[in-house]
């Protein structure tokens, strides 16, 4: 039967906590870009400019047909070597974390403008023609009237694909960025004690989604009482 | 004030209005009433454009609605209009409802915007829910601010889409008591509705639509004791009997 | 740019030398559905059970089945995948544990990356299996009951046939993800589309080539697997009901 040594945990612990900031920076860039360019997605989305709609479905439909795993690996083998060649950046400069990053950011804004254009749609379009029957412009309506609402309702959506990111910033694996999981790993490598970092990232995990999930819950309990 | 000529509207191959003429004046109340899918809301959300239509013209105190010149927001900020649903800001209080256009729209101040509410929020009888958010009145008190609402813009007319229709039988009345004080002070109103008892009162022509064309076109006097064509009687036999 | 774009080297003779560049990319492919495809099998069972289970009325079978849901819910995939490969054999009896760790490392790759998806997706499933369940008229329940149906008979005449049809677009996506999710796996090595396409990078100098055919395989999948779903719903369709006529 297996022994259980957890004693390379406590020493880890700074180390450890250094990769947690990494995951954590990477959600919360990801959650920002994510929500202002998929806003803007959605609205392109849901624009009657043609092209302006088409893009934007396209961009959504690529991004979604796509693993995340595949977008990172584009992103930091790919993406740098174009933009070096293509910007003629001095040889040395080492864009892949960066650019990993921002892939990450990007792919998740097409599944941020997907959850906010189902939050606009749920705006009944009564209110749209009520904010034009008082004189509101387009944009005016959009910002003073739909939004608002839209947001409101779309709060426990977007955190809980809050948390799916958060869960998601572990697949950064891929491009050598030290985020929590990848700090775990390591320590597990080098102190032979794979099975208990692992299981011990997998319970920091648990415990951190899981409460957040609750709170989530919590929170549309108060908004909106069933 | 409100001049509708030859306005047709389809979708696609389905003909939403034909050919439909009417005028109303200043001063003057106009109920609309024909069945369901004759065309009767559409109209009326024609006149400030919230519908486009394709051929024919309407003209709303000398600006031509369909003209793709006209400012549509200007034209709608002038005419004020109530929506079955109530179509209040859920998202808002009910002093913000009032005066969020005022401000926007008309750069009112904002203590003069919420002057402005609070008068017109006494005068629907409901001062005392003005911190209150939609969600919390009932239908019948969400109609009342919507007309507030309204009339906080100072509109030239207001136009009616079925006001009491999503309303509990004993709220209609206090929707239709404030619109006749309205109707009596002599403002412009175009309603659609089905009720007949305010339409006897208060309107100077009723107009009666079926299958996206305009029937009956009538004094009130005329249209309720002897209406010309068989479907407005066998309409009004129908809607009478209750 | 100066790069040299080489299409041609998909039928290049592959380092291994038994096969074409393209001949990686095909066996790829083929892990990918074969994985997916089987993954989704155990995950529909899983899930439906489990669905099934969180609205009993029998408390501890719905606890049991809501944490089964929060555990999978709550632990990022790749850390499951590396749990099932790397944790799991130790923590077997040792008689087990040796004979799996000396069986054919392609298969524990397969099997791990296997049995993770699954597990992680049928949670997915039972979410979207109970809320389907849940939104099912309540009266419906009780018709079924006042009919003389048993609890389990009910579920199984009334409300499952219905419930199965109101859960079939939400799970077009889960179906869509098990795909995408499957190239988690290539991290413990398992050789599927997104590791051979990663492998041809190494072996050739035409990585542009390599990702593009990778990526628009996951797209074709995409397409392909809406394509089929939708003709599905269609078909299953209630008149008068959502998604009827």
């Amino acid at each position: 039967m297996y022994e259980f040594d957890w004693s390379s945990i406590p020493g880890a612990l700074p180390f450890l906590w250094d990769g947690m900031k990494i995951s954590l920076v990477i959600t919360a860039q990801a959650v920002l870009v994510g929500i202002v360019w998929g806003t803007a997605l959605a609205m392109m989305r849901l624009s009657s400019v043609k092209a302006l709609s088409w893009f934007a479905a396209g961009y959504v439909n690529l991004f979604r047909a796509v693993p995340l795993v595949m977008v990172l690996l584009w992103f930091f083998l790919i993406v740098p070597r174009f933009v070096e060649t293509l910007l003629d950046f001095p040889p040395g400069t080492d864009l892949r974390l960066s650019s990993a990053m921002m892939g990450f950011a990007l792919f998740e804004a097409a599944y941020y403008s997907e959850i906010i254009r189902a939050g606009i749609q749920s705006v009944p379009k009564g209110q749209v023609a009520a904010a034009s029957a008082l004189g509101m412009t387009y944009a005016q309506g959009m910002r003073l009237v739909v939004l608002p609402q839209a947001f409101r309702n779309m709060v426990p959506l977007l955190l809980t694909q809050a948390i799916i990111l958060f869960q998601d910033t572990s697949l950064v694996y891929v491009s050598a960025l030290a985020d929590f999981f990848g700090a775990a790993y390591k320590v597990g490598d080098r102190d032979g004690r794979l099975v208990e970092m692992l299981l011990f990232a997998g319970a920091v995990y648990f415990v951190i989604c899981f409460s957040a999930s609750q709170l989530v819950k919590r929170l549309q309990k108060k908004y909106h009482p069933a | 004030m409100i001049k509708i000529a030859n306005v047709s509207k389809h979708y696609g191959d389905f003909k939403v209005l034909t050919d439909c003429t009417t005028r109303v004046s200043k001063g003057e109340v106009i109920v609309v009433c024909g069945p369901s899918g004759s065309g009767k809301s559409t109209l009326i959300k024609c006149v400030n454009g919230l519908e486009p239509f394709q051929s024919g013209e309407i003209i709303v105190d000398g600006t031509s609605v369909g003209d793709p010149k006209t400012n549509l927001s200007k034209l709608r900020a002038r005419v004020g209009m109530v929506f079955q649903n109530f179509e209040l800001f859920p998202h808002m209080s009910i002093t913000e409802n009032l005066a969020i256009a005022q401000t926007k729209v008309l750069k009112r101040g904002k203590d003069e915007a919420m002057d402005k509410g609070l008068k017109l929020l006494d005068r629907v009888g409901l001062k005392a829910h003005a911190h209150k958010f939609p969600g919390q009145l009932s239908g019948g008190q969400q109609q009342r601010v919507a007309i507030a609402r309204a009339l906080a813009m100072d509109p030239i007319c207001m136009l009616f889409d079925e006001p009491t229709s999503a309303l509990d039988p004993e709220m209609v009345n206090e929707v239709l008591d404030v619109m006749t004080e309205l109707a009596q002070e002599g403002m412009t109103m175009m309603c659609v509705t089905h009720e007949m008892g305010f339409a006897k009162r208060v309107a100077h022509r009723v107009i009666f639509m079926d299958q996206g064309r305009i029937v009956e076109d009538d004094k009130k006097d005329v249209f309720f004791s002897n209406p010309r064509s068989e479907r407005a009687q066998q309409f009004l036999a129908k809607i009478l009997h209750h | 740019m100066s790069y040299q774009w080489n299409w041609g080297v998909f039928l290049q003779p592959s380092a291994s030398g038994d096969d074409t560049y393209l001949g990686w990319m095909l066996a790829g492919f083929k892990m990918t559905i074969a994985l997916s495809l089987t993954a989704w099998v155990l995950a529909l069972l899983l899930g439906a059970l489990i669905g099934v289970l969180r609205t009993v009325p029998n408390k501890a079978l719905a606890g049991f089945a809501t944490g089964y849901v929060e555990l999978f819910r709550n632990v990022p995939l790749l850390v499951q995948l590396f749990i099932w490969y790397f944790v799991l054999p130790e923590l077997l009896p040792a008689s087990i544990g040796d004979a799996y760790k000396q069986s054919n490392p392609m298969l524990q790759q397969f099997l791990a990356s296997m049995v993770c998806l699954a597990l992680f997706t049928s949670a997915r499933v039972a979410e979207q299996v109970r809320s389907g369940i849940n939104s099912l008229p309540k009266g419906q329940k009780n018709a079924g009951l006042a009919l003389g149906f048993t609890l389990p008979q009910t579920y199984r005449f009334v409300m499952l046939p219905m419930a199965f049809r109101l859960v079939v677009p939400p799970l077009t996506s889960e179906f869509l993800n098990i795909f995408k999710n499957s190239a988690v796996c290539s991290t413990i090595g398992l050789m599927e589309l997104a590791a051979q396409g990663r492998q041809l990078v190494d072996y050739t100098a035409q990585p542009y080539e390599s990702f593009i055919a990778v990526t628009l395989s996951y797209i074709a999948i995409n397409v392909v697997v809406m394509t089929l779903m939708h003709k599905f719903e269609r078909r299953i369709a209630v008149p008068g009901y959502i998604g009827g006529k």
